[in-house]
């Protein structure tokens, strides 16, 4: 709230003198404006009757939040902030010698993802852990190998594709067909499910090919809700919205199995206690294998012909034609790839919900992984992970918020301000960095050294 | 020019070469040759059809009619408007520059040029397949195609930016980083859109050498368009004017110089309109100032580019022997003003100044430089000297001895 205050009485008043009128005024302000919004509120009595029900506790707290808010802001805030911003250009550019942790991040990075579950067991027992590996580990490792994958299409060739979930709807659609009607193995079906996701790559990028920028976004946008809309109403087949369940659980390449009641199950071959955990820490291991292989394949692509021209592509079209490169097959190979490893986490995420149905791909889905690929920064690989692992795991543990509750009453649910909380954080996230948290962009090959490239030079691509 | 020609000795052919857009003919039948290991340049006012014609050579559009031959230096044969656009380079190795630059620019100097070989790549990474895990037939030949890169970096002078985005470059270097990554798809043909556009003398200089280096030591034919006039002059061996699609000239750079079509072209009025003109002004002095220098509202001086030569140039040109004029204001207003100021009788010879002329006797035009050069002075608006002493030798500049049509 902009107070204006004449200028002859802001040479006189001191700061604090003058953030505690300003506190005074943004708190009438805020009284004025939440009496009728906060104080009262509309609700039925059992009779069904209109009643008011007043709430100043409430507005009291609010107001006096506001007030105590201006008074910090004016007080201390502005005033910190213009000594910094006349302290910056006395300071010498001194290129800060990255840390430790910066340094070494990829290695840190590995070790925690392998140590987690172990640790995780240990400090909350197998039983304990399940929530921990399960729905934090397992969930942001598939999110994080989803967007790898669009990072190919989009950070990479520049193609805006918002119906990537199509193709982890294939791959997942593509296990639990052929998993429970063929009785096939995980391991035969995890290429199988690629494989058909990049087919439907290449089959959404031949029409595409002429689109650019937003007309591709629109026309992908179709291409994901027509998948969807194919799974629901092909009832023959797929079973319509009920979904498929009972599909087959991965076994540990044919040795071990993870249902109880086999004979090879890992527990009777192991000689150890019967645990649900075993399958989560194996499918924890397993979904960060597939990542890995995501994020090797996208490395080593980069610096490959092929990767170099996906880059290219983003950065030029009519450069890359003039240059002879055959930009259908480089865009088909971008969508078939980025479909791929779509397929491969869509065929893991069915084998490891044992269920699945349309409702898990919406274009919510697409709309987030596209999300997290922005904020990580396109075409970074360890700033993707960091966006997923706030993204997803921050919406997990928006979950606990259940201490909020002492603040705000008994009936306040946390749980409905998720989003919310999630939308805002995003927005500040970029504001703060609008290129994602990795702008720069690492060059594939170096003469001397290698010297990351702002990200004011790249461009986003064009279609 | 030279039908005979052998095919071996020609590059490029180009045959009733035309391009419609709906209505419009931006090319009307244009047939011309490019001889291997020449530099052809390919000159005209703006909006000529020149970048129109690069278009159809490189395959960004298709001719509406014609026909555009490129013989390899295999013997191989590529009729260039049948071939989809990104086989142009790959297989009749054509590579081209573009009039506003084209570089991908976030990625490195380095990545440029490795992109440009791309499909040399592409075959020794197995199409990605061996590359993918590493066999070391890709190694070698990434390190070749680093070598190479490193060689056109070195001699576009580039070398010690490899690493720095290629968005980062000042403008000239960016030309010439261009031109490094063209050569480096290994073409027989260049063809460069303006690659002296907005350089400064010395970088337009350091071009100059660039290309005759390509020449000479690659064994590269060049093709260009270029309205730096000291760039065409000084390097080309070959020079094809065009004019509203149509092609008026087309010969060595001394023919074209002197060709009457040339100068009305870029004068942007023809004979009959001057003699009006003129006729109502009713200065034969006049006359011959029109006919000698252009006019820069309607000629090439429009573009920045004219600016940028040495001055030198027309101090050259007038030790040839030719009638280098001077004068001329920005407009035929600026034109009359002089007439007005000049002192009637300078003019030594009363030529007939229209029909007279073909060969315009040596004596006279000595005496003839001097006139000018007062007027010139005297040219209420006579611009930077520089552009247009630059510009009336860029294409001088028949004057009298021109032939009338």
């Amino acid at each position: 709230m902009a107070v204006t205050v004449s200028p002859e009485r802001d040479v006189v008043a001191t700061p604090i003198q003058r953030a505690f009128r300003e506190a005074l005024y943004a708190g009438a302000i805020a009284l004025g404006l939440f009496v009728l919004f906060i104080g009262l509120r509309t609700d039925q009595n059992i009779n069904n009757e209109l009643i008011l029900v007043q709430r100043w506790r409430l507005l009291a707290l609010v107001v006096i939040a506001v007030a105590v808010g201006r008074f910090l802001y004016v007080a201390y805030a502005v005033p910190a902030l213009e000594r910094s911003r006349a302290e910056r250009p006395k300071a010498p550019a001194i290129a800060v010698e990255p840390g430790f942790v910066r340094r070494n991040f990829n290695k840190i990075g590995v070790t925690v993802l392998i140590l987690y579950p172990v640790a995780m067991v240990l400090l909350f027992g197998f039983q304990g852990s399940l929530k921990w590996v399960d729905n934090f580990g397992i969930q942001i490792l598939i999110y994080v190998m989803l967007a790898w994958g669009l990072n190919i299409v989009i950070g990479l060739a520049g193609l805006l594709d918002l119906g990537y979930v199509a193709f982890y709807a294939v791959g997942a659609y593509a296990y639990a067909l052929l998993g429970t009607h063929f009785g096939l193995s995980f391991w035969i079906l995890l290429p199988a499910a690629g494989a058909m996701a990049a087919f439907w790559g290449v089959m959404l990028g031949f029409p595409v090919l002429r689109l650019r920028g937003d007309y591709l976004a629109i026309v992908t946008l179709a291409f994901g809700e027509i998948i969807r809309l194919v799974l629901i109403n092909w009832r023959e087949v797929t079973n319509g919205s009920a979904g498929i369940s009972g599909i087959p659980k991965v076994s540990f390449f044919g040795l071990m199995s993870f249902n109880v009641s086999d004979p090879n199950y890992i527990a009777k071959v192991l000689g150890i206690a019967q645990s649900g955990a075993y399958y989560k820490i194996f499918l924890y291991y397993l979904i960060l294998a597939l990542c890995f292989l995501t994020a090797f394949v996208t490395i080593r692509l980069r610096r490959l012909p092929v990767g170099r021209a996906w880059e290219a592509l983003r950065e030029d079209e009519i450069a890359c034609r003039s240059l002879g490169i055959n930009t259908t097959t480089t865009k088909l190979t971008a969508f078939a790839t980025g479909a791929m490893f779509g397929g491969f986490a869509g065929s893991f995420f069915a084998a490891r919900q044992g269920f699945v149905s349309p409702e898990s791909f919406v274009f919510l889905e697409s709309a987030i992984i596209l999300a997290i690929v922005v904020l990580g920064g396109m075409g970074s690989l360890g700033g993707i992970a960091v966006a997923a692992l706030v993204m997803i795991g921050g919406t997990e543990i928006l979950r606990e918020l259940g201490f909020l509750k002492v603040i705000f009453g008994p009936d306040f649910t946390p749980e409905l301000y998720r989003m919310l909380l999630f939308g805002v954080a995003m927005v500040i996230v970029m504001l703060w960095k609008p290129r994602g948290f990795v702008g720069s962009r690492e060059p594939t090959a170096f003469l001397k050294e290698r010297k990351a490239v702002s990200g004011s030079f790249t461009k986003e691509g064009h279609g | 020019m030279d039908a005979q020609a052998s095919a071996s000795e020609l590059i490029l052919q180009v045959e009733h070469l035309s391009m419609k857009f709906g209505g419009l003919v931006a090319i009307g039948d244009l047939s011309f040759q490019a001889r291997r290991g020449e530099i052809t340049a390919l000159i005209g006012p703006n909006g000529a059809g020149k970048t129109t014609v690069f278009n159809c050579i490189t395959g960004f559009y298709k001719p509406t009619e014609g026909m555009i031959t490129l013989n390899r230096r295999d013997g191989s044969t590529y009729l260039l408007e049948r071939l989809p656009n990104h086989e142009i380079p790959a297989r009749a190795k054509v590579a081209r520059t573009f009039q506003n630059i084209r570089l991908f620019s976030g990625m490195t100097l380095l990545e440029n040029l490795l992109v440009a070989q791309h499909n040399k790549l592409m075959k020794a990474s197995g199409y990605t397949l061996l590359g993918l895990f590493g066999f070391p037939s890709y190694r070698q030949a990434s390190a070749e195609s680093i070598d190479l890169a490193r060689h056109w970096l070195e001699k576009a002078d580039l070398v010690d930016r490899a690493d720095d985005p290629a968005g980062d470059l000042p403008y000239g270097a960016q030309r010439r980083l261009e031109i490094a990554r063209a050569m480096c798809t290994g073409p027989e043909l260049l063809c460069l859109d303006e690659p002296a556009a907005g350089l400064n003398p010395k970088e337009s200089a350091s071009l100059n050498a660039l290309l005759m280096d390509i020449k000479d030591n690659t064994g590269t034919s060049i093709l260009l368009i270029e309205h730096d006039m000291s760039v065409v002059m000084q390097i080309s061996d070959h020079v094809v004017v065009l004019e509203y699609g149509r092609k008026i000239s087309d010969g060595n750079p001394q023919s074209v110089r002197t060709d009457p079509r040339v100068i009305a072209a870029y004068l942007g009025v023809d004979d009959e309109e001057v003699e009006t003109v003129l006729t109502e002004v009713g200065d034969e002095d006049v006359i011959e100032q029109l006919d000698t220098g252009p006019d820069s509202a309607h000629g090439p001086g429009n573009s920045a580019s004219m600016m940028a030569g040495p001055i030198s140039d027309s101090v050259e040109h007038a030790d040839e022997g030719e009638r280098v004029t001077v004068s001329k204001g920005a407009s035929k207003a600026a034109q009359v003003d002089a007439r007005a100021t000049s002192v009637a009788g300078k003019r030594v010879a009363p030529a007939p100044a229209k029909r007279a002329p073909a060969a315009k006797p040596d004596a006279e035009s000595s005496t003839a430089k001097a006139v000018p050069k007062k007027t010139a002075v005297k040219a209420p608006t006579a611009k930077a000297d520089s552009a247009s002493t630059q510009e009336a030798a860029a294409k001088p500049t028949t004057g009298k001895r021109g032939g009338r049509k």
